[in-house]
């Protein structure tokens, strides 16, 4: 890599905060955000490093954004962060999941904090989407990487194949294509 | 919350767990026989519900199980389920993690890495498009979505201004 700036390393605290900031503002799922805030805000990752680490989060079983966060979180502080990053991911959503569960028993739906949350979640829908197109745009896959990566797209999204099936099933294309790609090098 | 209930949500949810390659919504299906169906915990209306709250939530998707651990627990409920589903998988993430820094730079494991790029980047396509299924209930709502995504794709502004501007539009007009 021949990054201009050398990339900055964050401090526990540094990793403890923003992956709650993460958790608190990841509307519509936690990737599209972690990828904006430790790519592009923070710059302790590449895309292609945070694409990385996130593609083993999905073939290794559990949630991939817990995966991918303790990953992360020791890859930069060891045990601690890797205990620090998940935990702060969790925590805040948690208890604000607990108080709004409280409140829906309390008083049931209330027409404008719904209409709110329909117009945030069709917007975070479309966040969602522009990041797969950026990521896309920015890591320029080979054309065979590409057509794995649509095969995804289509099978999850569109024709709606459960998850591990699309994972494992398409993960031997998946490497055999950069196994030719990186061969070629 | 009584220890036989603690027990069917440790041993439920971390059995759900092990399996859910993929993220944790591609096991909402067996979610929903451990709730609805083998427990009666809750009713399919309630499950609905509360699958609808975590989702217009912030936060990870999987915390939904938190949600189902509240319903017949309170609070003790909800932290059990939580952890029964992301703990164990947690110490094999962190087991990997060790291996995958101990065995930096080989060449097949690059292969693998770079391999799953493209599926991990397909499947973030794949949920913004299973998102915009279930919140294009008009014309309105998917144009919102659009523009969204175009203004996320082509600047570098932080999205949050797509979601303030989504809430303005859904409180005025939604």
């Amino acid at each position: 890599m021949t990054d201009a700036p050398p990339r900055p390393v964050p401090t526990l605290a540094d990793l403890f905060l923003t992956y709650g900031k993460i958790g608190l503002i990841g509307f519509g799922g936690i990737n599209a955000w972690a990828r904006r805030v430790l790519v592009e805000e923070k710059r302790w990752l590449t895309d292609q490093e945070y694409a990385e680490t996130l593609g083993l989060g999905q073939v290794l079983p559990g949630p991939n954004a817990l995966n991918a966060a303790i990953m992360v979180g020791d890859r930069f502080h060891g045990t601690a962060g890797a205990i620090a990053a998940p935990g702060a991911m969790f925590g805040g959503p948690l208890v604000l999941l607990a108080g709004l569960a409280m409140f829906y028993d309390a008083y049931g739906e209330v027409p404008v904090v719904k209409a709110v949350l329909a117009g945030v979640a069709a917007a975070a829908a479309g966040m969602v989407l522009g990041t797969a197109a950026k990521m896309t745009q920015k890591l320029k896959p080979p054309p065979t990487l590409l057509a794995v990566g649509l095969c995804a797209l289509v099978a999850a999204g569109l024709l709606r194949v459960p998850l591990p099936y699309v994972v494992l099933g398409l993960a031997p294309f998946g490497i055999a294509a950069a196994w030719r790609v990186l061969r070629a090098k | 919350m009584t220890a036989t209930i603690f027990w069917q949500l440790v041993l439920g949810f971390g059995a759900i767990s092990l399996v859910s390659v993929g993220g944790g919504i591609a096991v909402l299906p067996e979610m929903h026989r451990l709730v609805v169906e083998v427990h009666g915990w809750m009713s399919d209306a309630d499950f609905a519900r509360r699958f609808a709250l975590a989702q217009a939530a912030p936060g990870p998707n999987v915390l939904v199980v938190g949600l189902f651990g509240w319903h017949v627990g309170g609070v003790p409920g909800m932290l059990t389920a939580t952890l029964a589903m992301t703990l164990p998988t947690s110490f094999m993430a962190f087991g990997f993690s060790r291996l995958r820094a101990r065995l930096a730079g080989r060449f097949w494991l690059r292969v693998v890495e770079r391999g799953l790029v493209p599926i991990a980047v397909g499947l973030i396509g794949a949920s913004g498009l299973i998102l915009a299924q279930g919140t294009a209930t008009g014309w309105l709502p998917a144009l919102v979505t659009a523009a969204s995504a175009v203004f996320v794709w082509r600047t570098d502004f932080s999205p949050l201004w797509v979601l303030g501007a989504g809430a303005i539009v859904g409180l005025a007009f939604l």
